[in-house]
Formats: C-alpha cells, sequence, structure tokens
C-alpha cells in the first residue's frame, strides 16, 4: 500500500504576496481543513498554514465513527478532505509552521518557520493536540526504548513480545487492538475506569491475551538500556506491583497545541483555549476550533464542525464588525 | 497493472514527477540466492516508476555476483538501491528495503530533488551543510506505517545530496530485523549517525546538523 501525501499542484504562490488575507487558518487537521473549506465557499480569501495535511488522522488506523463511513483508515479520510479542498482551490501551504501571532490594530501578522510574514484580518487556530505524557519517571529515558506514544509506528517492534498499554480512553482502547496483532500479550494499566466506546471494549474483552488493571496508577519505567518494566500502584488494594514488559504504549489523551496564542486569550487550566459559541477566542477577529479548544469531546467530526461554525462566524465578523469599523476609522 | 500502484496513485505520481529536470538512474541491488521477501515488490515499484517517467532510468545488479559494484557503493543488504544524478554521480542516496507505504513520499522527493528541483533550505543552513568536511553516514530506521519518517530520511538524504562527504541510508525495520535489533531500534524514525550518535523522532534538520558539527 501507499500512502501518497505530496501534492502535485505547483507550491502556491499566494503565500509571496504582500497582501491582507480576509482568513488566515493554522492547522491542516479536520478542523482547519474544513474550517477553510466553508470560509472559501462565502467566497473569502483564505489559506492554510500547515505542518502537514490530516493532524491525528496521520496517527489514526481505523475510523468508524464518521458519518458516512462505517470503516476507513484515517489518512484515507485526510486524503478526502485534502482532495475537497484542492477541488476549492483553497491555497494551502503545507510543511509550514506558524511560530508567533500578532495582533496590531484590527489586523493580525504571523511569522513562519522561514521566516516570511502574513497579514490576515482574522485567523483561525485549529492546531489540535500532541500526545500528552506520563511524566513518571524513566519514562523519558527510555523513549523510543521501549515507551512509544505512536502504535501505528512501533507496534511491529514487538511481535510475540509482551506491552503495557497505559490509559482508557478510545486511543489506548484502539492501540490494545491495533496492538493485539502483533503483540503475544497485553496489560492495561488505567488509573481510573474506562471511558472507551462499548463497541471498542466488547472487541477487546474477546480477546484471550488482555489483562486489566484499573484503578492502577503507573509511578516508574525500568530497565538497563532498554526498558524491562513498569512499576504501579493498585489503588483498590493499595499496593505496588510490577509488570515486566518489553514495552509500554503511552495513549491518555492530548495537551493541547496552544502555546502559539496561549498569551494573547482565555486558556483554561488544562491550556485549552476557551471560545464563545461562535468559536471566538476572548480577541476580537481570532478563533479557534476542534482538539485545542476547552470542548471536552476530541473527535474528528466536532472539529469539522466546529471549522465550520468558526469559518461561518468570521464571515459574519467580516461583513459586520469589521468593516463597519473601517468605515468610522475612515 | 500493478496491484501496488493503483491507477490512481500512479496518475498522481506521474503528475509530481513531470516536473522532474534531468535524468537520473536508479540503482538497484537485488539478491538471487537467500531469501530476499520484498526484493520482487521493490523492484516492481522501482520498474513502475521508471515506466511513468522517461527521465528516471532502472539498472538492475545482484548483490553477490555485482560484487564491485556493491563495494563501490557501500551495498550490505537487499533489496537495496541508490539514486545517481544525471553525470552518474552517487551522492549518498540510499534506500535499503522498499519505500512503500509512507515512505513512498520520501521517495518521490528524493527523485525529484536528485532530478534538479531546487532543496527548499535557507541558505544561512546550506552553507553550515556545505561546511562539513569528515565523512558522515547517517541511518534512518522506519517502518511502513509510520507518519513521521519521510520527513527524517528527506532530512537525511537532502543532507547527503548538498555534501558530498555525507551518505544517508533509510532502512525499512521490519525486512532488516537484524541490523534493527543491533541498533535497538525499537521506535521509529530513528537516527543513527555514524553508528553511534542516536536521535530519537523526526527531529528538525538543524538539530540532525548540530549533531554532526558537534562530531
Ligand atoms: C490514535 C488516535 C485515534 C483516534 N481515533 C478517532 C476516531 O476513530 N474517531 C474520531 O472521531 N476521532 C478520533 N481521534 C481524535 C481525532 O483525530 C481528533 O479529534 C481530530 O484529529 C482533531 O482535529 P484538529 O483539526 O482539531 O487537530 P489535529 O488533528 O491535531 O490537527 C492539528 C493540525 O495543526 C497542525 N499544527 C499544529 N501546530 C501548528 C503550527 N504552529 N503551525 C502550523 N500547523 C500547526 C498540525 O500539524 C496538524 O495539521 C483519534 C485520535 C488519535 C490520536
Amino acid at each position: 500500500m501507499l500512502n501518497l501525501n505530496i501534492s502535485s499542484s505547483p507550491k502556491p504562490t499566494a503565500f509571496t504576496e504582500d497582501k491582507l488575507w480576509d482568513l488566515i487558518v493554522v492547522g491542516g487537521g479536520p478542523g482547519g481543513l474544513n474550517g477553510a473549506l466553508y470560509a472559501k465557499r462565502k467566497g473569502l480569501d483564505v489559506g492554510i498554514i500547515a505542518k502537514d495535511i490530516g493532524g491525528q488522522l496521520l496517527n489514526t488506523t481505523d475510523v468508524d465513527n464518521y458519518l458516512g463511513y462505517t470503516m476507513i483508515e484515517g489518512e484515507a479520510l485526510s486524503h478526502k478532505f485534502h482532495d475537497h479542498l484542492k477541488h476549492l482551490e483553497v491555497p494551502i501551504h503545507q510543511d509550514k509552521t506558524v511560530k508567533s501571532l500578532q495582533k496590531n490594530n484590527q489586523d493580525f501578522t504571523l511569522t513562519l518557520s522561514d521566516g516570511n510574514t502574513l497579514r490576515a484580518k482574522t485567523v483561525l487556530i485549529a492546531t489540535g493536540g500532541v500526545p500528552r505524557k506520563l511524566g513518571i519517571p524513566g519514562e523519558k529515558e527510555f523513549s523510543n526504548k521501549g515507551v512509544s506514544y505512536c502504535t501505528t509506528c512501533d507496534a511491529p517492534f514487538f511481535k510475540d513480545k509482551h506491552v503495557v498499554v497505559a490509559g482508557g480512553g478510545n486511543s489506548a482502547a484502539e492501540a490494545i487492538l491495533d496492538l493485539a496483532q502483533w503483540a503475544s500479550k497485553i496489560t492495561v494499566v488505567h488509573r481510573s475506569q474506562w471511558r472507551a466506546d462499548q463497541v471498542l471494549l466488547d472487541k477487546i474483552h474477546a480477546l484471550d491475551n488482555v489483562t486489566i488493571h484499573l484503578e492502577s496508577q503507573l509511578k516508574e519505567v525500568f530497565g538497563h538500556n532498554v526498558m524491562r518494566g513498569v512499576k504501579a500502584y493498585d489503588k483498590v488494594n493499595d499496593k505496588d506491583f510490577i509488570v515486566e514488559t518489553d514495552g509500554l504504549f503511552i495513549e491518555i489523551g492530548n495537551i493541547p497545541n496552544s502555546e502559539l496564542i496561549a498569551s494573547l486569550v482565555e486558556t483554561n487550566d488544562a491550556g485549552e483555549v476557551i471560545v464563545n459559541p461562535n468559536q471566538q477566542t476572548s480577541l476580537k477577529g481570532l478563533y479557534a476550533a476542534g482538539d485545542v479548544t476547552a470542548q471536552p469531546h476530541k473527535q474528528i467530526i466536532i472539529s469539522t464542525a466546529e471549522g465550520a461554525k468558526a469559518a461561518l462566524s468570521i464571515n459574519q465578523y467580516l461583513n459586520n464588525d469589521y468593516i463597519l469599523k473601517e468605515n468610522n476609522n475612515v | 497493472m500493478s496491484k501496488l500502484l493503483p491507477d490512481d496513485v500512479k496518475e498522481q505520481i506521474r503528475q509530481i514527477l513531470s516536473t522532474m529536470q534531468n535524468p537520473i538512474k536508479i540503482l538497484y541491488f537485488s539478491e538471487n540466492e537467500g531469501n530476499c521477501q520484498t526484493c520482487s515488490e521493490t523492484k516492481e515499484l522501482l520498474s513502475a516508476i521508471e515506466g511513468i517517467n522517461d527521465k528516471v532510468t532502472l539498472i538492475e545488479k545482484d548483490r553477490n555476483t555485482d560484487k564491485e559494484d556493491a563495494e563501490k557503493y557501500g551495498i550490505t543488504m537487499a533489496p537495496s538501491f541508490v539514486l545517481l544524478d544525471d553525470n552518474e554521480t552517487y551522492k549518498g542516496v540510499k534506500f535499503n528495503g522498499i519505500p512503500a507505504g509512507h515512505e513512498i513520499n520520501s521517495f518521490i522527493s528524493a527523485l525529484l530533488e536528485m532530478a534538479g528541483t531546487p532543496i527548499e533550505i535557507d541558505e544561512a543552513t546550506k552553507k553550515r551543510i556545505a561546511a562539513i568536511k569528515n565523512k558522515v553516514n547517517i541511518k534512518v530506521f522506519i517502518t511502513l506505517s509510520c507518519p513521521h519518517c519521510p520527513g527524517a530520511v528527506q532530512n537525511a538524504h537532502r543532507l547527503s545530496m548538498l555534501n558530498d562527504n555525507i551518505e544517508g541510508e533509510m532502512i525499512e525495520a521490519q525486512t532488516f530485523q537484524a541490523i534493527s535489533q543491533k541498533y535497538d531500534v525499537s521506535g521509529v524514525p530513528k537516527i543513527v549517525i555514524n553508528d553511534k550518535h542516536e536521535l530519537v523522532g523526526n527531529q528538525p534538520l538543524e538539530t540532525i546538523l548540530d549533531q554532526i558539527e558537534a562530531l
């Protein structure tokens, strides 16, 4: 199978022009792509700056809860999204990151990783999240020496081995099901109760090589050169236990990629961006959608929907607020 | 034709490769004796690419019988192939194992850049790369299901295209399990410089460069 991701379209020149964009979308995941799609259809001059196209979809094996697809690979879905945007001729600046963002008067200046700057009337932040770490001794030391945050990447190294999965949400459940095709034995350690969907849990309970420790907290990763095992604490029985294992897959959710705007807008304790029902942040003209926001359900369809809401609100803002102000200034 | 390259992907690749400027060669080493599991697939992919664009010429060798060539290009496993530019010069761009799955992206990008597509790196960094005087070998271990790996392979290949002292090789970890175990690979991408300095994850080009400069 081939996962071709290079675009055949010539490098978008739109990004080298000196102009004031209606909207710059930051992020190429479901939220950003759908935001740009809606904005384009409203006739806005919109461009996307994205480190990659697909975001977390690229790490997802199977998606079976996106309306219209009983089952589709995460990456295949991202290709469908990308094709849709190409069809609408939305300019995408791929492999670029936004390094900083500033508001001057009404407008925004974005500085990119290549040093270039862009100016925009509005900005949509859809930068999603990156895997959360456990923050326990040994985790960093044995990172990529047994400790992994990417099941699709690293599962093949654990063929016929024993692995531990940390976490109890949907991504952990999917990791368990992915790993079950390779590993001889899987031990799940999760600090509370399952939060994963029942359909996934049913599949897990049908496996005969999975041991589950709920209400158990991982305390330490140990080993010598490579990891040998983990130490955990069983909260119910108030005692420590040790699991000898070759690998630890950490699937305990994400931390939001909000550093870019953290000093500009209101965020919650988890660093998630707080938005109003129109996806607007506390800073006028700056919007956020998807996993980077404070909504609790991190899902593809919710991110795409938030992207759409943001774009429609942005269109309203540009038609009403933005232009009115300009006229007032004249 | 082939199950490896469905028609729509083939068409996409055709369009992307249509911007190739100079002719290039793929020197592919298979292995007739022994049981090279992915040789036939690799050859199928490379032949398909040759058929898609007439600037690509595929030359097949056997790593055991064409010893001289195998030695010249430092071929130690099969399937393995190197790219040669329009002067038939080896710039250090090597793939060990089939660049399928996500890795098709680093392969296509290496083809384009070997054929003259300008490498998008700023001038200051290019100067740093050009200044490297000692011999550097960069191994990038990958799996075909790893979305972050092509970026790491691309970085290694770009470094080698920009400096003749640098060689960059992709190693597909599942095909070459013994060597992966030797280098303790249990997570990808894993970058190993001159067989001893390790970097984990898809590091920015600058980080790899820092490491090389510190050698
Ligand atoms: C293993 C796994 C399995 C999952 N399975 C499912 C599932 O089955 N169903 C489901 O509905 N959801 C699933 N999810 C969740 C779903 O993938 C996310 O909710 C969704 O991808 C969030 O979309 P997003 O656009 O908000 O962010 P992301 O997908 O995280 O995308 C963020 C984008 O922003 C880019 N970016 C970040 N910072 C910058 C910057 N500074 N400059 C430029 N670009 C930047 C990133 O490169 C990326 O392109 C899964 C997640 C994981 C990890």
